[in-house]
């Protein structure tokens, strides 16, 4: 699906809305993280990778992995606008039994690649993806979403430096580097967090690297296009600087909305900062 | 002829990759001590070397599950339980994926690696999980017969295996079935509930006793468990024995009192490694100082049957 850039942006702020509108409903969810990859997400889902929503389990597709699973709610919100599921389906989210479970579930839920919740697992199954296409000689890019904050799990770096080993160039690991994490850091502005120096640490594991402004949609697009199907034989990292809560001003880089929805006024507020018209 | 259980191991591992792409085996740089590395000299393509990292191992090996493929991950027991024990949860478990992990080294005889190396708490720690199956074969031809149906039989699997070396194929019946145990000798006094390498002692032992009738069950497969068969056998005799080489909690003992207290209340007498760290030492001094070599458990038995009459 090939969208302009100006369609994409507008893809976003529609993205914010439901991302808003769900946690709200719903009166949880993780809102800040959804928030600050809400720019990738649609980059990814609305012109990067290549997939069916008509069928999820399509063999050739490009494999997506959200490592960062507590922002779930981001990624229904995304599916659901790219046609996996219903509008209706979201006001489920987080509900007994449903699709859409709080972290990302794929016995439930069939447009999901993998499952995931416990932070730093994601990467090493993105790994055996990308491990698995090149000995099956399939051309899908493996993409896989992580945090800054869940990157000082060290399975992160476990899971890099076999990539670096099997030569994967069909995985393209996305960093969304916020600065911010649940209570750890705490203020964004000063990238606290000692994760926040994604490229270095990925450069020295063997990773070609870009690092990008997570907001900028001309600047995703570009980097995105630019590494997929590079053959150069190593791993490619994006380090996406991105900002918590982006979006609603009350929100950015304020780590007590890692994971609260917002009340009357606050949603009110937010929606009205995201601009009324779509 | 004597093939130890970890040897059959890596030689069928490599027979099954061999006849099947789809099969993988991960290793955590034990290969030379697992057995695994028969993989990589017979079939060089489906060896991959993870390095020492278990959680990025079971990790790798889901992904790999997700697009097709049976990753057999190997390590010693208590660092691919222990070290990965949330991944192959939330990775492997809760996925229901097809990977078969595989914790060589299992209980107390590691070669004189002493209480890092020893795995006894694996049975407790695999049981509690759900989709896991678990199986614990007592030879090398029943560890083959294992192998071949969980190489058959989709979904998360947890073998249990040993590094004793001198263990024979002594079962008459080398077939194995998931979820079903095996009568080895009938009798009326006591039972005799046993899994794993304790079943080949548990075994030699019986060979010492006169003047009693034992009944001897062995259960290489611990979940799902073969319920039925132990209430069988457990219903013609006063008291009910388990040996095991693993904690007294948690295993095989406590599988079994649980089940009989529910369904056929007995007496169970539990023979394993007590609430106690070990150090290191030969096979034979951690067996005797913890009950369980073929002199302490007759002792042992020896013991409970006085108490009996």
């Amino acid at each position: 699906m090939l969208q302009s850039n100006d369609q994409l942006k507008l893809t976003a702020t529609v993205l914010r809305k439901r991302i808003l509108s769900t946690a709200y409903y719903k009166k949880q969810g993780h809102v800040g993280g959804s928030l600050s990859c809400a720019d990738i997400l649609v980059s990814l889902f609305f012109h990067q990778l290549s997939i069916d929503p008509s069928n999820p389990k399509w063999e050739d597709r490009d494999r997506f992995v959200l490592s960062k699973g507590h922002t779930a709610l981001g990624l229904y919100a995304t599916l659901a606008l790219r046609g996996y599921i219903s509008e209706e389906e979201l006001k489920t989210f987080d509900q007994y039994e449903s699709r859409l479970q709080a972290h990302p579930d794929m016995t439930k839920l069939d447009a999901l690649d993998m499952s995931t919740g416990s932070l730093g697992q994601g990467l090493s199954a993105a790994v055996g993806m990308a491990i698995g296409a090149k000995r099956l000689k399939k051309d899908f890019q493996v993409y896989c979403l992580i945090g800054d904050g869940e990157s000082q799990e060290g399975q992160i770096w476990e899971a890099a430096n076999i990539a670096e080993k099997y030569k994967l160039d069909n995985l393209i690991v996305i960093l969304d580097q916020n600065g911010l994490q649940q209570y750890g850091w705490k203020n964004g502005d000063k990238r606290l967090n000692p994760e926040c120096y994604g490229r270095r640490k990925f450069e020295s594991f063997g990773f070609e690297t870009w690092e990008v402004d997570g907001h900028c949609m001309e600047d995703l697009i570009a980097v995105l296009t630019e590494v997929k199907g590079r053959q150069e034989g190593h791993p490619k990292a994006i380090i996406a600087n991105t900002t918590k809560g982006k979006g609603v001003r009350f929100m950015e880089n304020n780590y007590v909305w890692h994971s609260k929805a917002p009340n009357d006024e606050e949603y009110i507020m937010a929606l009205t900062e995201l601009g009324e018209e779509v | 002829m004597l093939i130890s259980v970890r040897d059959q191991f890596g030689k069928h591992l490599a027979q099954i990759a061999k006849d099947d792409s789809r099969v993988l085996a991960l290793d955590g740089d034990l290969g030379n001590s697992t057995r695994l590395d028969s993989i990589e000299k017979e079939t060089v393509d489906s060896f991959l070397q993870m390095g020492i990292a278990e959680q990025n191992m079971v990790g790798v090996a889901a992904g790999l599950a997700s697009v097709g493929f049976q990753p057999w991950v190997c390590s010693f027991a208590t660092f691919l339980t222990k070290r990965a024990l949330d991944q192959i949860v939330v990775s492997i478990a809760q996925t229901n994926f097809d990977v078969k992990l595989v914790g060589s080294y299992s209980g107390l005889l590691t070669s004189n690696t002493g209480k890092t190396h020893h795995s006894l708490d694996d049975i407790a720690i695999m049981t509690t999980i759900p989709n896991m199956t678990v199986i614990a074969p007592a030879d090398a031809s029943e560890t083959v017969a294992a192998m071949k149906a969980m190489h058959q039989t989709a979904g998360p699997m947890y073998l249990r295996l040993t590094r004793d070396e001198t263990i024979p194929s002594f079962l008459a019946d080398a077939e194995f079935e998931i979820g079903k145990g095996k009568t080895l000798a009938e009798g009326t006094d006591i039972l005799i509930v046993s899994t794993g390498s304790t079943t080949y002692r548990v075994a030699e032992v019986i060979k010492q006793m006169e003047g009693v009738s034992i009944a001897h069950q062995h259960f290489p497969t611990l979940k799902p468990f073969d319920k039925e068969l132990l209430l069988e056998g457990a219903r013609k005799v006063q008291l009910v024995v388990t040996v095991e080489e693993h904690y007294i909690r948690g295993g095989l003992g406590s599988i079994v009192s649980e089940i009989l207290s529910e369904e056929l209340p007995k007496r169970v007498y539990r023979i394993g490694v007590p609430d106690r760290f070990l150090g290191c030492g030969t096979d034979e001094e951690l067996l005797a100082a913890n009950g369980l070599s073929v002199e302490e458990i007759r002792k042992s038995l020896s013991n409970e049957l006085i108490r009996l009459r």
